[in-house]
């Protein structure tokens, strides 16, 4: 059964006049599968990421979205994030005064209140944050900081891993993850990656990002390129080091040629 | 003019009947008398700040002005017991002084062991032992011409406190001035006067506490801090007054070389409040924080004046004031720096940022630079608004509900101020104000949300 399904999805800003930014996306991602979207700045790969996760600064005008069988669009971002979908931040928010720790805790009893599941204690947060700790393979240094107050960009963005490591999703949006990142920290946010969809087979990521460079190490079961608001062709992963190698141009002429 | 006539008669008639009632002390100590009758006369020809006077205009003084406030009698009830055991120190201070509605009351108090040479007590008590010393510094600082509500003040001093630390004194514990104020059936003013005067390489913490026991009061207190050379002096104000009650403060602060003063004022109560805060930088080197925090809603008001006043090269200062305002309340934060011209290599800072939590919260906050030196630095910026959407979505993406992530940021916001805070009784008690307003666990407590985050600015 598909995880996601998303059908002529359309939004625009929601402001007076706001802009289209999504004009028809269509996507199906089914459990175990790994997508990644790509595609020039301003196609709206962002924006997508954004509507999935119930950000309401973006007002959805037509289309569908059936998130494991429920209406996604009825939900709130809480709501969404409690039913398993989490989105790592492409510009992660400064939190000054909120321990990632807290944080942390907060967020997951708040998921775990929704199952109806019993909320944890300090001393399991403390294994459970180990244990994900050693998984990912990433020192504990930030989670007695602020959230990401300070944090370098590389530092962000593991955190953004970590945190999904820590709640464990169903579905990972992972906007931009590999941006900014220099090798190292980049295997290891692809090893984590990988690590925690593999564990469990009813699981699914879908990975947006400009470069392929991500996709040598978390290899993708589908790539699609987004062009002005619209997924515009699929492939397999072939097809990430095609745009790699030829940019993106001769997908444009090819769309153009087919309208 | 007849009305403006009346709402002066009213404290002059006090002032006829609190002369009376000071036992002849003005006979003994003749500069005291010509100083309360100068701050009268002064207050007799300013009178109170009118509405479009450029300091005042933003704070309300109508019902301040209005209201027929007789002179607060030391009346100790149950609440006001209440309130001392419920904002009092116990043993978290090394002595603590409580005043009823203005008055010392000795047997409420604790005047604790002090080293030698050190002073703690009541200024009506100490102007009977050391009226020499006092005369020395007493309205020098805090001018009667200041402002009206100083003059004012001036003309009733009596009671309040007299803190005196000689050359090298040093405590550990801070020094606690308990003010419970209760209105009873008509609304009443106090007086409070507090003089602090620390010697050189001395070192000390003090907290005064304003606090409300039910009723309509007004206070108005004037405090003087002087320090000499390397002095380190940790002054905490907590107000907590009623809803209904009026509080203007004005503290002067005069810093002597190489002296490090630092001040974390909280206002939570009253129903209009101004505090001046003016501190003169007036030896090389000295070095200024000011903190603040207001959390009001209501229909409350809170006007915070501040003024750094750099008169010498080599100082740093530093100013970090945060309002939380709800319901239809409104704030006022105006911070001037003053960079004189000798007052080279100046580094000034100065931040105000206001969070509004209703439509109907208001924030007035205006930065001011005034700077004569050439080679200084000084920045200021100020922010007003509401809790920020991107945080909120930040929360929400992990599960957390708009109103717990709203509560848990407005908790953060301000407590980048309490843990800043060194004296545990006043920072505990904030935090579970904070906590209890917000419906937050009690045991929310700082360390569970930033302590890292200290370690790692520092």
């Amino acid at each position: 059964m598909a995880l996601l399904e998303i059908k002529n999805l359309h939004a625009r800003v929601a402001a007076p006049g706001g802009r289209e930014i999504l004009k028809g996306v269509d996507l199906t991602i089914d459990t175990g599968e790994v997508h990644a979207i790509m595609g020039k700045n301003g196609s709206g790969k962002s924006t997508l990421c954004q509507v999935l996760a119930g950000r309401e600064a973006y007002e959805v005008t037509e289309g569908s979205v059936i998130y494991d069988g429920k209406d996604l669009l009825s939900l709130s971002a809480e709501e969404r994030a409690r039913e398993g979908i989490f989105l790592a931040f492409q510009y992660p928010v400064e939190i000054p005064g909120v321990s990632t720790d807290y944080f942390l805790k907060a967020a997951v009893n708040e998921v775990r209140k929704h199952r109806g599941e019993k909320e944890l204690d300090a001393m399991q947060f403390l294994k459970l944050f180990k244990e994900r700790r050693e998984l990912l393979e990433i020192d504990n240094t930030f989670t007695r900081r602020a959230v990401n107050e300070g944090f370098s960009g590389g530092e962000k963005k593991r955190n953004e891993v970590f945190q999904m490591a820590v709640m464990n999703p169903r579905l990972g949006l992972l906007d931009e993850t590999d941006s900014g990142l220099d090798i190292d920290a980049l295997k290891t946010v692809a090893a984590g990656i990988n690590k925690l969809h593999q564990q469990d087979a009813e699981r699914a990521v879908l990975i947006v990002t400009h470069y392929q460079r991500l996709l040598n190490y978390v290899v993708p079961d589908f790539v699609h390129v987004m062009m002005d608001g619209r997924i515009v062709k699929s492939g397999g992963k072939e097809l990430a080091i095609e745009l790699e190698e030829k940019g993106y141009d001769w997908v444009e002429r090819e769309v153009a040629q087919n309208v | 003019m007849t009305q403006l006539m009346e709402e002066k008669n009213v404290h002059l008639s006090n002032f006829h009947r609190f002369e009376k009632e000071a036992n002849g002390d003005g006979a003994t100590m003749p500069w005291l008398d010509e100083l309360r009758k100068a701050g009268m006369a002064r207050f007799d020809l300013v009178g109170f700040p009118a509405a479009k006077d450029e300091n005042w205009r933003h704070t309300q003084l109508a019902p301040i002005v209005r209201t027929k406030f007789a002179l607060a009698e030391n009346d100790v009830n149950d609440a006001v017991l209440d309130a001392i055991k419920d904002f009092g120190f116990d043993r978290e201070a090394i002595s603590e002084l409580v005043f009823v509605n203005g008055h010392y009351n000795a047997q409420l108090s604790k005047l604790g062991k002090l080293p030698r040479g050190v002073v703690v007590n009541s200024l009506a008590k100490a102007l009977e032992t050391e009226g020499d010393r006092i005369q020395k510094q007493l309205g020098r600082t805090a001018d009667i011409n200041a402002n009206p509500f100083v003059a004012l003040n001036s003309g009733f001093i009596r009671d309040g406190a007299y803190v005196f630390f000689p050359r090298g004194a040093t405590l550990d514990q801070p020094i606690h001035l308990l003010f419970v104020d209760t209105g009873g059936d008509t609304p009443v003013i106090s007086h409070p006067r507090i003089l602090i005067v620390a010697e050189d390489n001395s070192e000390f913490a003090l907290v005064t506490s304003f606090v409300g026991a039910g009723g309509q009061h007004f206070s108005n207190v004037v405090t003087e801090v002087v320090t000499g050379s390397d002095c380190r002096v940790d002054y905490t104000t907590l107000q907590h007054e009623t809803p209904e009650s009026f509080h203007v403060s004005t503290l002067q602060v005069k810093l002597g070389r190489a002296s490090n003063f630092v001040s974390q004022a909280a206002t939570l109560g009253g129903r209009v409040t101004r505090n001046d805060l003016n501190c003169v930088l007036a030896g090389e080197g000295a070095e200024a924080t000011l903190n603040g925090l207001v959390i009001i809603g209501g229909e409350q008001h809170c006007d915070n004046h501040t003024l750094l006043d750099h008169a010498s090269p080599n100082c740093p200062s530093h100013e970090l004031y945060k309002h939380v305002l709800s319901g239809k309340s409104s704030g006022v934060f105006r911070g001037k720096i003053l960079v004189r011209q000798i007052a080279q290599k100046t580094n000034s800072k100065q931040t105000s940022k206001s969070l509004l939590l209703s439509d109907d919260a208001y924030m007035n906050s205006q930065p001011a630079l005034e700077i004569y030196a050439d080679d200084v630095k000084c920045t200021h910026g100020s922010t007003v608004g509401p809790v920020d959407e991107d945080m909120m979505f930040y929360f929400r993406t992990r599960g957390v509900g708009k109103q717990q992530a709203r509560d848990l940021l407005t908790y953060a916001f301000a407590a980048d101020i309490t843990r800043r805070i060194k004296i545990e009784p006043v920072r505990r008690r904030l935090e579970d104000f904070m906590a209890t307003r917000a419906g937050l666990p009690q045991d929310l407590r700082i360390t569970d949300l930033g302590a890292a985050n200290e370690q790692h600015r520092t």
